[in-house]
């Protein structure tokens, strides 16, 4: 069962789980912060764009700790690849276009549902909202629909 | 730079990189890994945001049973989360960008740190996708907020 279910394994699966939950936890029990990751990339505009949209004082007020969290996770990230990780960069046969697209698609869907697998599915869920619970559900289906199509045309990755 | 604030970025990049080194270690910050879950033949995701959720979900509910207010002052933030057309919309949308890249926005980010530079890629569409969310359908907020040069 274990072996059909998690081919390469569930041990670390777990344990990233974890720690993934630990940096959750510490973010709020020390500042009271969400750890929603998509809302950077719209409270950053703010350095850049003098629309009205992205200078929100929501924005404005937050924009220097979400930087720093995502400066966070590339360095926890590169502790990783320097201790348990390959000998080389890491890289992905998924096609540039794909990428490309795919980043478009999900910023856009993002930051319209307020959320992603991060804000929704583990600050939302943990915070027992019900319409995170429901994003989780429709974008686990979107998702999955979108991958079997893409593997039926013969997609590499 | 005050104490207060030199604690405040210390804390905030410590929990970004035991969230990073989260995604590192559970492989989220490889698209394969995702597109296999997304294809049924490795559940392992569930896993990931099962263990994450259990500690999550302990911190939210419990912590602020003890403490009024978290460690470094401050108020504890409340999920805005809401049950309208725009989070189902969007997050359908998110889920069909997820499912073409195998990348969603914290790997992204974390990947860059593993030295897989495609993720750059990725990390201009999240940003174009954003500003295209912020230019076109925040109408509203935008009318109503003061106008900048």
């Amino acid at each position: 069962m274990i072996p059909i279910l998690f081919p390469l394994g569930w041990q670390h699966y777990l344990a990233g789980g974890l720690a993934i939950g630990l940096g959750v936890a510490l973010l709020y029990v020390a500042t009271g912060r969400l750890a929603g990751m998509s809302s950077v990339f719209t409270s950053s505009w703010s350095y850049v764009s003098s629309r009205p949209v992205f200078q929100q004082a929501r924005w404005l007020s937050t924009r220097p700790w979400r930087l720093q969290l995502a400066l966070g996770l590339v360095l926890g990230a590169a502790l990783w690849w320097l201790t348990l990780g390959p000998d080389t960069a890491l890289s992905t046969q998924v096609p540039t276009w794909r990428l490309l697209l795919g980043g478009v698609v999900a910023g856009y869907g993002a930051r319209l549902a307020g959320g992603c697998t991060s804000g929704h599915g583990i600050c939302g869920m943990a915070s027992l909202k019900l319409p995170s619970l429901l994003a989780v559900l429709t974008f686990m289906a979107t998702g999955f629909i979108t991958a079997h199509v893409l593997a039926a045309l013969g997609a590499v990755a | 730079m005050t104490t207060r604030t030199l604690q405040d970025s210390l804390v905030v990049t410590a929990a970004g990189a035991l969230f990073g080194f989260g995604l590192a270690l559970s492989g989220m910050i490889q698209p394969e890994v995702v597109l296999s879950f997304l294809q049924f033949q490795d559940w392992g995701l569930m896993l990931v945001m099962g263990g994450a959720l259990m500690v999550a979900l302990a911190a939210y509910q419990l912590f602020p049973r003890f403490r009024a207010a978290p460690l470094l002052g401050g108020g504890f933030e409340a999920h805005t989360a809401q049950m309208s057309r725009n989070t189902f919309v969007g997050s359908a949308l998110f889920g069909v960008g997820w499912g073409l890249s195998g990348v969603c926005p914290g790997p992204a980010i974390a990947g860059l740190g593993t030295g897989n530079l495609q993720m750059l890629w990725v990390l201009l569409g999240l940003a174009a996708g954003a500003w295209l969310q912020g230019v076109f359908t925040s109408g509203d907020a935008a009318r109503s907020a003061p106008q900048e040069g």
